[in-house]
């Protein structure tokens, strides 16, 4: 089953076909884009934070901003916020989550020598690399990347009366490879855990991150195919002279409509928030049972719960988009199957505290992140419910609330997920532990700086402070608020350092960290019974499944507080 | 609590490569469902849209139409030839079927350069769908053209891979990597294929017939 032979350096780490170096690649990906992203955000608070003052030389403002003395000027500051988001979300997180953990732990955890299809494995990773380069090249064009906000609503996009420049045509290209990418790994993932599960690895006894990322993987092979549609008649717009989504006074011909893109982007793009948080949710369901030393409190429930928010998802996008002048009808019926949501969130939310009731919790650095997860969830699902809300939401709709919301739901929760997931699993990626004090210390450091970043957006944005403006001391009512902005900013840079830590500590541990031995969490699930280093193809024999995911503290049990998913409980 | 629970798998016949394909076919069926409801919805906010057969030539897609799915046929008739170890009728019968899926490309090239050249008969007919003044029918020329192009153009991508899949399959198949045990792969083929044959019902009626 296990394939041992010599192969090139070029086989073996760089066209791979053996998961878990394609996971590792996608791991590198992400990182690198999500320091990228990262700075880019430093960037937008400094300007909202001291609107044209020049940008300090520790935030580069001398090489970025050559040209005008270091101040961002507003189309830079358009890029900025745009480049932000589309990375952050597709370049980072996706790539974290979905690319690297899925590849790495989906098929150690079910038991499989492989994914379904290692060689479209290795394409997908390499045609992500490829929409990245499409992406960083649009930073060369001379009118700079796409502006037009990470969502490119038409006419901002529009080749006429949209914002210069080609960057916006890289833009879609790039984001139309990615989407591939992310089609072709749906693909392998979904068929991966249908066919390839060991014998006895039943749907209900798969780990609970599996049935994130399956159901996430579900969700992009439902929805990426529409909006890649979407893309190609964008693309069109701006490259052959059609206009699908161009009207009024922009257009020559009749017909074209900007909302048409709007609601293509959205049952696209609502689904995309679950498709990024499931894989967490999944993740932080299973680290709370491990660390809590209990088996997962209601795990059926859970998965049922994780499996009704991923179909609920298909059917609220309209909530996006309350402010166009939908029928109120319609947009009664997007607010009432939007708080429905409410309902399985809640559920599973209350089985982690299930979970971690009278367990003994073991504050591990994954445990930390995990459990913070639940915070910032909590506080990001809660402020969703302001926005779900018709009549909350014409208030709030594009202002820093809404960013103040979605940074909690989908930057906090998720980043913080992939933190935990990175901390907990680092010891079979790379055989070496993770510093656990540097650990502790980044997550504190970052911790707090975050929740005091995201919590005061929402109240800039309470207050009336719009998102997307170039200089908020322009506006009268925004002036008293300025010192919070300021605040914000400084905690930003102070986040932004944090992550410094991390890095030296990702690095060094990676180098020189303290080996790890096969099971250091005494966890129960199948990765964990495979000694270092693994080889292509995992298992050296199919290994059978005689218990759940979460056999821990299991009185039965006499030397030990957990027992593998391949070992039967003797009674 | 400790027994090993049989795995049901609903699909148990199907090969892995199968079902993916399968997959495939319901994702890149959400991809043309995209484009032909945003279409719909395009067409049904517009006061008007051209009558059927004023600028499109139905009869030459009919045409068309009947190739491809003749086409489909002798797909069924390469898998047959296969799984009876008959490697002569297999080559014969996927040869049959890349020609056929290159002559369908050739006719919409045709029809394409047709409408983007223009001519006199051309600029009638687009006055009398109410394109007056214009001289060839291009994606800029209105919401109709761009609607007709991209959904065509999209379908005649699939078809162009779909040729190429082909020759890769038949290539394949020179080297006598297919016999009757082992013809799944010349099925997965015939999957994608009838797929690109069966969307294109759905696209000659939503774009040339209704």
């Amino acid at each position: 089953m296990s394939e041992h032979h010599e192969q090139s350096f070029w086989s073996k780490y760089i066209f791979s076909l053996d998961h878990k170096v394609i996971g590792k690649q996608f791991l590198w990906l992400g990182l690198f884009f999500v320091l990228f992203g990262g700075f880019q955000a430093l960037l937008i608070r400094w300007q909202l934070a001291y609107p044209e003052q020049p940008v300090p030389w520790w935030l580069l403002g001398d090489i970025l901003f050559s040209g005008t003395g270091g101040i961002i000027d507003p189309d830079k500051y358009n890029a900025l916020f745009t480049m932000h988001g589309t990375i952050m979300i597709f370049w980072a997180i996706t790539p974290l989550l979905i690319g690297a953990f899925g590849n790495f732990v989906i098929p150690l955890q079910i038991g499989a020598p492989d994914m379904a299809f290692p060689k479209l494995n290795m394409i997908s990773f390499w045609t992500m690399v490829l929409a990245s380069l499409v992406l960083l090249a649009s930073y060369l064009l001379p009118d700079g990347t796409a502006a037009g906000g990470w969502t490119s609503y038409p006419p901002l996009s529009s080749p006429v009366g949209g914002i210069a420049g080609e960057g916006q045509t890289l833009w879609t290209i790039a984001l139309t490879l990615a989407g591939t990418s992310s089609m072709m790994g749906a693909i392998n993932y979904i068929i991966t855990v249908v066919r390839l599960r060991a014998p006895g690895m039943t749907y209900f006894r798969m780990p609970l991150t599996v049935w994130g990322l399956w159901l996430t993987s579900i969700l992009n092979a439902i929805f990426v195919p529409v909006i890649a549609a979407g893309l190609i008649l964008l693309l069109m717009d701006r490259t052959i002279g059609t206009q699908f989504f161009i009207s009024g006074g922009l257009a020559t011909v009749d017909g074209g409509d900007p909302l048409l893109y709007q609601h293509v982007f959205w049952i696209f793009g609502h689904p995309e928030v679950y498709i990024l948080i499931l894989p967490a949710w999944g993740i932080v369901s299973d680290l709370l049972s491990v660390f809590s030393r209990k088996p997962a409190f209601g795990y059926k429930v859970t998965a049922i719960a994780m499996t009704t928010v991923a179909s609920l998802s298909m059917l609220v996008w309209g909530h996006h988009m309350y402010t166009t002048g939908m029928s109120p009808l319609l947009g009664k019926s997007f607010m009432f199957l939007t708080l429905l949501i409410s309902i399985p969130s809640a559920m599973f939310f209350f089985n982690w505290l299930g979970t971690l009731w009278k367990g003994s919790i073991k504050f591990d650095t994954p445990m930390l992140f995990a459990m913070s997860v639940m915070w910032v969830f909590g506080i990001g699902g809660l402020t969703g419910l302001y926005n779900a809300t018709i009549t909350a939401d014409i208030y709030l709709h594009d202002t820093m609330f809404v960013v103040g919301h979605f940074h909690y739901t989908m930057a906090a929760s998720v980043l913080f997920g992939s933190f935990a997931a990175i901390y907990f699993w680092f010891p079979k990626m790379f055989e070496r532990k993770m510093n656990p004090f540097l650990g502790k210390l980044h997550f504190w450091v970052s911790f707090i700086p975050l929740n005091y970043v995201f919590f005061n957006m929402m109240v800039l944005g309470y207050g009336g402070h719009h998102r997307r403006i170039y200089d908020p001391s322009n506006y009268d009512f925004i002036k008293p608020m300025m010192w919070l902005n300021e605040y914000i900013t400084w905690f930003a840079i102070a986040l932004g350092l944090a992550q410094l830590i991390f890095v030296y500590n990702f690095i060094h541990s990676m180098i020189k960290g303290e080996k790890a031995e096969a099971n250091p969490w005494g966890a129960a699930t199948l990765e964990w019974i495979l000694e270092a280093p693994i080889p292509h193809g995992n298992f050296e024999t199919v290994p059978t499944i005689y218990n759940g995911p979460h056999e821990y503290s299991n009185p039965k049990v006499k030397d030990r507080d957990w027992i593998s998913q391949s070992e039967p409980i003797s009674s | 609590m400790s027994d090993v629970i049989a795995i049901r798998d609903p699909w148990g016949k199907a090969t892995t490569g199968k079902l993916a394909m399968w997959l495939f076919i319901i994702m890149d069926g959400l991809s043309f469902g995209g484009l032909l409801i945003g279409g719909a919805a395009l067409r049904l906010s517009m006061s008007s849209w051209p009558e059927p057969g004023t600028i499109l030539d139905i009869n030459l897609t009919a045409f068309n139409t009947f190739l491809l799915i003749c086409t489909s046929f002798t797909m069924v008739m390469a898998l047959n030839a296969i799984q009876k170890g008959d490697q002569k009728g297999l080559k014969t019968y996927l040869a049959m079927t890349m020609a056929g899926g290159i002559a369908f490309l050739g006719i919409q090239i045709y029809e394409y350069s047709h409408f983007i050249i223009g001519n006199e008969t051309l600029t009638q007919h687009l006055a009398e769908a109410g394109f007056v003044g214009a001289t060839n029918f291009v994606p800029s020329t209105g919401t109709y053209a761009a609607v007709f192009y991209a959904t065509t153009a999209f379908h005649g991508l699939h078809v162009l891979s779909g040729v190429i899949y082909i020759g890769c399959i038949l290539f394949a198949a020179n080297k006598y990597n297919y016999t009757s045990e082992n013809s799944d792969k010349v099925e997965i083929l015939g999957l994608f294929w009838h797929f690109i044959d069966l969307i294109w019902i759905f696209v000659f009626t939503v774009i040339y017939l209704i």
